[in-house]
């Protein structure tokens, strides 16, 4: 039997029928299959704790930081994030609202999500630049023999002091998902 | 529109109640868990819904007000029962051809091209085909006869990782694209957290706690603490405790606005944590009313 027939007869068929057109050639990875794309992928930490919706939300708040998300970008197709990762469409939903409300992204009826907004406030060339600089920095660090936990308590450290220097509000930084409830 | 609502619902073998008093509304549009140990009434309660079993007490309708097992709800249900029950001496082609002659509604193209898209051999007899390809055949017979509500039971129980991946993602792209409901039993309590959005725990025959997941975990806190404090606690809707000499561990109904005392932290809890500790307690019933029942039941529902 001719199976593409059958394939593009359904697409023709009415709004319900949305299987990807390759017919068998993806297989098993069919269900992967990905619509011309976004620039970044999700994935899940099932040992975080944190919510899966919350985990879409800061990756894609991660990427917008590190410039891999500009505005106009699309994000994942809701269909293809739930073949990808296998979970709740409603949950893809949740955290997609939940950027809108933030002013992030913004949905177009039948095409999807997209960034509005960004939230790195230099341009890429310049994170590079400073990345660059880090390196060098967490190499001199590396060779005065502070390991990984010292680099980090020492860094949060002169940050905190920066920040009280300045007179800004003191950071809370990247808290732990605990609330303290007091 | 529920697509589930049961009043007083029960049934009885013999003597034994497998479910009784069994009250609930499950809206549509959700992935909904029935969930609870083996005995608790789960495959009673999914067969008294397609209408597989006739009720001894109550009533159970689907679909907005279809009574069970009615030709009306008949048509917008598919079930895949536990093991996924196949002819394995029919190739799928065949039990495509018996599927489509027996059901007023089923659409070819949509199987054809969804086992295409997923390799499974029209040819190969169902009892030879890999666990995960059965399963895939099971769902997709269900699927192609396009229901409003896809029933099933214990679906991944057998399959391996993978096969159980590749079988939600199927489940939950029939919900994004077509926007069917979902009920089905589990026990992979790690997995449904990120597939559920709505839960029903069932035990000793009885529903538990049922809710929407975020409802539910927003509506639990985790309290951690010194033990000698824990007596405080006597008059608030306590799930479980667990103490140590030193520390103790309280799962409570509380929420974010809850004032917690000094020296006690508050976390939030996951659903294979706060689904565990509600069985673990089979006294405490969360829904409706307050919590800390604490009247032992006779477990005279056992498997």
């Amino acid at each position: 039997m001719n199976i593409d027939k059958g394939v593009s007869d359904r697409q023709g068929g009415g709004p319900a029928a949305r299987l990807p057109a390759d017919g068998g050639s993806k297989a098993r990875s069919g269900l992967g299959q990905r619509g011309p794309g976004s620039p970044i992928e999700f994935r899940l930490d099932p040992a975080s704790g944190v919510p899966t919706y919350l985990q879409l939300v800061h990756q894609v708040e991660h990427a917008l930081r590190l410039g891999y998300l500009k505005p106009g970008d699309q994000l994942p197709k809701v269909r293809d994030v739930v073949a990808l990762l296998a979970i709740n469409p409603n949950t893809v939903l949740k955290a997609y609202k939940e950027l809108e409300t933030k002013g992030l992204a913004a949905g177009r009826p039948g095409q999807g999500t997209f960034v509005q907004a960004t939230l790195s406030q230099v341009a890429l060339p310049e994170l590079t630049a400073l990345r660059r600089s880090l390196l060098g920095w967490l190499t001199a660090a590396d060779g005065a023999g502070l390991d990984e936990d010292g680099i980090v308590a020492l860094f949060a450290s002169a940050l905190r002091d920066f920040h009280e220097r300045r007179g800004g509000p003191a950071d809370r930084g990247a808290g732990g998902e605990t609330e303290h409830i007091a | 529109m529920n697509i589930v609502e049961a009043s007083g619902l029960g049934k009885r073998y013999g003597s034994t109640w497998a479910l009784r008093d069994c009250t609930l509304a499950i809206p549509a549009g959700h992935v909904a868990a029935l969930v609870g140990p083996n005995g608790a009434g789960k495959t009673t309660l999914l067969n008294l819904a397609v209408g597989l079993a006739a009720p001894t007490a109550g009533a159970v309708t689907v679909l907005g007000g279809r009574p069970a097992g009615s030709p009306a709800a008949l048509d917008g249900i598919a079930f895949v029962a536990q093991d996924t029950p196949l002819y394995k001496n029919l190739s799928a082609a065949d039990m495509l051809h018996l599927t489509r002659n027996l059901n007023r509604r089923f659409d070819q193209h949509y199987a054809r091209a969804r086992l295409a898209e997923l390799g499974v051999p029209l040819k190969r007899k169902a009892g030879r085909l890999s666990g995960g390809q059965q399963a895939q055949l099971a769902l997709t017979l269900a699927l192609a006869r396009r229901p409003r509500l896809l029933v099933l039971d214990e679906p991944v129980a057998m399959l391996d990782p993978i096969a159980r991946h590749d079988f939600m993602a199927s489940v939950l792209m029939a919900m994004a694209d077509d926007g069917v409901s979902v009920l089905l039993s589990s026990h992979v309590l790690a997995e449904l957290e990120r597939v559920a959005d709505y839960l029903i725990l069932l035990s000793q025959g009885r529903v538990q706690l049922a809710g929407e997941v975020d409802d539910l975990l927003a509506s639990h806190r985790m309290l951690t603490g010194p033990a000698a404090e824990v007596g405080q606690y006597a008059r608030r809707p306590v799930v479980r405790l667990r103490r140590g000499e030193a520390q103790a561990h309280l799962l409570i109904r509380a929420t974010l606005d809850d004032p917690i005392p000094p020296g006690w932290e508050a976390h939030p809890v996951g659903l294979e944590e706060l689904a565990l500790a509600y069985l673990r307690e089979p006294g405490v019933a969360a829904l409706p009313g307050p919590a800390r029942s604490r009247y032992a039941e006779p477990s005279e529902v056992t498997k």
